[in-house]
């Protein structure tokens, strides 16, 4: 484990029709480590994937990836850059017109020219590794959530990617694929090295595996360190989601106007239409 | 005033719209000389975009010739020159009805399917995967189905005019008593190559626009299940009323 910076952002700001998702977010994501975003739902976090693997492009700041600011590089370094890193979606985004082992195969086929009988033990060897290896027949739809998962971490990790992203790999998963999730992300870490991104608001999750987690709140970093230090941070907002305290910093409800104005004018709206 | 900003934003917003087509295009046209290279891709896309036609084409096709049959005969026989039914028949399924029918037909089925399964993969996050693991979109899903609707129109088409020919010769023949000989000795002496030649045209150019049409809508649809819906009928909307105008221009070319 080596202190490169594989993922640098820095002081990025980025709109969309005039909502700010970021404003001056900075954060670093180290080789061989399991670095963690964490924030409560809609402050951007997949955006911030999006971001980090050139899909859309900071208006302000820089996105250095293996070195190289993103928004410098032609289609075919991004492209470049993109077969370094794998990427683990939300909802999987398994190619339904393929069964199990032709989504894991597909990278392969698309970027090698390694022999029909490699590809077989590659693609299987990474099944097993997910415990789908009896799987492989299977078309997308017959599978549960937490298998097609499963699948698209067999997938995501078929190029042996140097960066790995994951964008909420625990949401919806039965406690046993959660455990296995959580192994695997840990195994693929320490045996092979693979530098590892996690965006999650599982804090309990992440907490057992990250090196460095960040927290994100208003588009910004609001803390980072540790699991540990975080979970010692006497911070309001880091309390607040850490012990996912309702009130706080960062508020549960959507801006509306006052409750008991919004009721007592319906109420009386109703009554003057009833009497009318 | 008010109406004419109003209609030069909407001649502007047109003009926009026609752009982002043609650099669509471009970027696709790229993709299509590199997918040649991976026929098997293509031929997929024939299947899928034609072969699974074929049985509404030839039902279609069948109807059409058997219309045709009937009115022409009627038509005809006020003349006294019944026996050019066969002529006639095969000038309206070649030159219009073939190459027009097809293509709306073409349209309702093979172009709405083809939008909404490039919209739902969009919507699923299916074209994002690829981008992620470094493979075009364009050059793996968009270029062969473009490719497979461009080449499977003019099969269609042809399959739709022998099949519709056959229903004519049906009905005009065996049902209304025409003269067999003189049902196709009429159609070969007069039915010309520049005849054949206006309905291949035809079934190209509008195999080129509904294909087009379709994927560029599939492509670009809002990633929800309304986008999905409301771009596939934009597809079959903008390529019925493109398909009856470009009809209307390539017949006047052609006369």
């Amino acid at each position: 484990m080596t202190d490169e910076i594989i993922v640098d952002v820095r002081d990025a700001h980025y709109s969309v029709r005039g909502r700010t998702i970021f404003s001056g977010l900075s954060l670093q994501a180290m080789k061989g480590q399991i670095t963690a975003v964490m924030g409560p739902s809609g402050t951007g976090k997949t955006t911030l994937l999006r971001l980090i693997t050139a899909q859309i492009y900071a208006d302000r700041g820089e996105v250095i990836v293996f070195g190289e600011n993103l928004a410098e590089l032609n289609s075919r370094q991004v492209f470049a850059m993109r077969k370094r890193t794998g990427m683990l979606f939300q909802d999987s985004a398994l190619l339904s017109d393929m069964d199990v082992f032709e989504n894991v195969a597909f990278p392969l086929r698309e970027h090698t020219d390694l022999p029909e009988s490699l590809i077989r033990n590659l693609v299987l060897t990474k099944l097993n590794a997910v415990g789908l290896r009896g799987a492989a027949e299977l078309m997308p739809e017959e599978l549960s959530g937490g298998m097609a998962r499963r699948v698209a971490l067999a997938r995501a990790v078929v190029m042996d990617p140097e960066l790995l992203i994951y964008d909420e790999p625990f949401v919806g998963l039965d406690p046993i694929a959660l455990g296995v999730i959580l192994r695997l992300i840990q195994q693929l870490n320490q045996a092979l090295g693979i530098t590892s991104i996690i965006v999650s608001h599982d804090v309990n999750e992440l907490s057992s595996i990250a090196h460095r987690s960040y927290l994100m709140a208003a588009g910004t970093i609001v803390a980072a360190g540790t699991p540990k230090e975080l979970a010692a941070s006497q911070s309001p907002i880091v309390r607040q989601f850490m012990s996912g305290d309702p009130d706080g910093p960062s508020p549960f409800h959507y801006p509306a106007p006052e409750l008991s104005g919004q009721f007592l004018a319906d109420t009386h709206a109703t009554q003057s239409g009833g009497g009318a | 005033m008010t109406a004419a900003v109003a209609g030069d934003g909407m001649i502007l917003r047109s003009v926009a719209h026609i752009g982002r087509i043609a650099i669509f295009f471009a970027e696709m046209g790229v993709q299509c000389g590199r997918v040649l290279a991976r026929p098997s891709l293509v031929i997929n896309q024939i299947y899928n975009a034609g072969g699974r036609s074929l049985v509404i084409i030839m039902l279609s096709g069948l109807f059409t010739g058997m219309v045709l049959a009937l009115l022409g005969f009627n038509l005809l026989q006020r003349f006294g020159s019944e026996d050019a039914l066969g002529f006639a028949a095969a000038l309206a399924l070649l030159k219009e009805l073939g190459p027009v029918l097809t293509a709306l037909l073409f349209a309702g089925r093979a172009g709405t399917a083809l939008t909404s399964e490039i919209g739902l993969m969009r919507a699923t996050d299916q074209l994002t995967a690829m981008q992620m693991m470094a493979v075009d979109p364009l050059r793996y899903v968009v270029a062969p189905r473009f490719l497979g609707g461009l080449i499977s129109m003019p099969l269609l088409t042809g399959v739709y005019d022998v099949v519709g020919l056959f229903g004519a010769h049906l009905v005009g023949v065996q049902m209304l008593g025409i003269d067999n000989g003189s049902f196709w000795s009429q159609m070969q002496s007069a039915v010309s190559l520049h005849d054949v030649k206006e309905g291949i045209v035809k079934s190209v150019v509008f195999g080129f626009i509904c294909s087009l049409i379709a994927v560029y809508e599939g492509y670009h649809s809002e990633p929800t299940a309304e986008g999905v819906g409301l771009a596939t009928t934009r597809t079959v909307v903008a390529s019925s009323v493109l398909i009856l105008l470009l009809d209307y221009m390539l017949t006047a070319a052609f006369i």
